[in-house]
């Protein structure tokens, strides 16, 4: 099957990033709206979430007897949840409320998805800004020991949202029963991701298997940047790169898959 | 210039594939008017989603050497939860046209006036109709696909129609699809019927219309 027309490399990346803009901006109003703080939502609403959790995990007392600011660990480890867990979460049934849309031959299923993930990064990224600076401020929380770390960490646990993301989106728009198995999953997750403990907390064992799980590492090198010397860290940037990696691979060539399918409404 | 080449389409159904274009090909030249006929559900508008791109076919080819409107038709193209001028804002951001030097013309032409700013759900087909046609006004297409929708509407949405579209676009070229057959008399050089999954051209209208009364 040939679909031919002369279009440059250049001018299609020109194209994409229009019609991406687009369908950001098109989000935007119709989740936010223009009513009170309209598109402010996209970080107040993470924001809340996290300043939620981390009052609940310092009445609680979560930092096991560790030196470790509560306030820092519950930042860091919450918001670390909410990059990766909301992208994925977010491209789940995201064709049909877009069907229409596609009736414009250059809104494709993978622009739907990049859109949608791109705004829950800058949510997500937005509101840990807000919350670090905030609380670095007052005080209650260090300054980063090794700020390109955090940066290093952020970014990896963005790429394997956004690759998980295009992989589960796919998946759910091919099977109904994804959608369903999908909450659940995350769910269970949470406790698992590496945001309520450090792994050289854990028995040596668990150690080994829960390093299975990629946005572990991800926290890992997160909390390394933050408190450096403070703790001691257990990642390998690589196993995650190479998790990312393929987790890409397939995403982007299920939501190909996808695209060839999909019926306009 | 737009050639489709050996266009099958197969929809997967609950009861089996169902083939819905079987081999049609075509050629669109640049100016040329084409009218398309056939029953309800014998895969009309399927034919002219192909064409804009809006769906891929299952085999064939496509090439697009001029540019191609969307489907100009009653459902699809527009979020019902956004307004008008917000699915304005889309479209132009879209295919790259400036906003806001549209927004008049939309809203003269559309005769929506505040019904630009409530969302397109709540508006009957007629108001749809009009969005849709003024929307597609402000980018400059080649050729227009145009399915029903001009059909809709009273007789001052024709008289504009006729006159934005007919007379001042009159050099672009444009697929339509109609049951309402002075439509096509009117505005078309040539037709084709579809039938089965196949597409007869004829160069006479009249022809066009015994075969697909006979059929």
């Amino acid at each position: 099957m040939g679909i031919t027309s002369e279009v440059s490399l250049r001018r299609s990346g020109r194209i994409q990033a229009r019609v991406i803009w687009a369908l950001l901006m098109r989000e935007i109003i119709t989740r936010y709206g223009r009513h009170n703080i309209g598109f402010m939502w996209m970080f107040v609403e993470p924001m809340m979430f996290t300043l939620g959790v981390a009052a609940l995990w310092s009445f609680a007392g979560l930092s096991h007897g560790s030196s470790l600011p509560i306030v820092a660990f519950a930042i860091t480890g919450y918001s670390a949840v909410l990059l990766w867990r909301n992208m994925p979460g977010r491209c789940v049934g995201a064709i049909e409320p877009n069907l229409a849309l596609m009736y414009h031959r250059n809104v494709k299923v993978m622009d739907i998805y990049a859109s949608r993930i791109l705004l829950e990064v800058a949510g997500a990224t937005i509101s840990f800004t807000i919350l670090s600076l905030l609380f670095i401020a007052i005080g209650w929380m260090p300054y980063p020991e090794d700020i390109m770390k955090v940066l290093v960490g952020w970014f990896m646990l963005a790429w394997f949202g956004g690759a998980l993301a295009f992989t589960v989106g796919g998946l759910s728009a091919m099977s109904e029963a994804v959608e369903k198995v999908w909450h659940p999953i995350t769910y269970l997750m949470f406790p698992l991701s590496g945001a309520m403990f450090m792994v050289e907390w854990l028995p040596d064992v668990a150690k080994n298997i829960i390093l299975y799980l990629p946005m572990v590492h991800g926290v890992e090198i997160l909390r390394e940047g933050y408190f450096g010397s403070a703790v001691r860290a257990h990642y390998d940037i690589l196993y995650m790169g190479v998790i990312c990696l393929c987790l890409t691979l397939l995403g982007l060539s299920l939501t190909r898959e996808v695209g060839r399918r999909v019926t306009p409404e | 210039m737009i050639v489709l080449e050996n266009i099958t389409k197969r929809y997967n159904t609950r009861q089996g594939a169902s083939t819905v274009l079987n081999g049609v090909s075509l050629q669109v030249k640049p100016g040329e008017k084409i009218g398309i006929l056939g029953r309800n559900g014998s895969g009309k508008s399927t034919l002219i989603r192909i064409i804009s791109g809006a769906e891929l076919p299952t085999s064939g080819s496509i090439t697009r050497s001029m540019s191609v409107s969307w489907p100009l038709a009653f459902g699809g193209a527009f979020q019902g939860s956004l307004t008008g001028l917000d699915n304005l804002r889309f479209i132009c951001r879209v295919y790259g046209v400036d906003f806001l030097p549209c927004v008049d013309y939309v809203e003269e032409f559309s005769e929506l006036g505040r019904y630009m700013r409530e969302p397109v759900k709540t508006y009957s087909s007629g108001m749809r109709a009009r969005l849709a046609f003024a929307i597609s006004m402000v980018v400059e297409f080649d050729c227009f696909l145009i399915d029903e929708v001009i059909s809709v509407g009273d007789a001052r949405f024709h008289a504009k129609c006729q006159q934005e579209l007919f007379e001042k676009r009159r050099d672009r070229a444009m697929i339509m699809v109609s049951h309402e057959a002075h439509n096509i008399r009117e505005h078309c050089s040539h037709a084709c019927v579809i039938s089965e999954g196949k597409l007869n051209e004829f160069t006479d209208i009249n022809a066009a219309y015994e075969y697909y009364q006979s059929n």
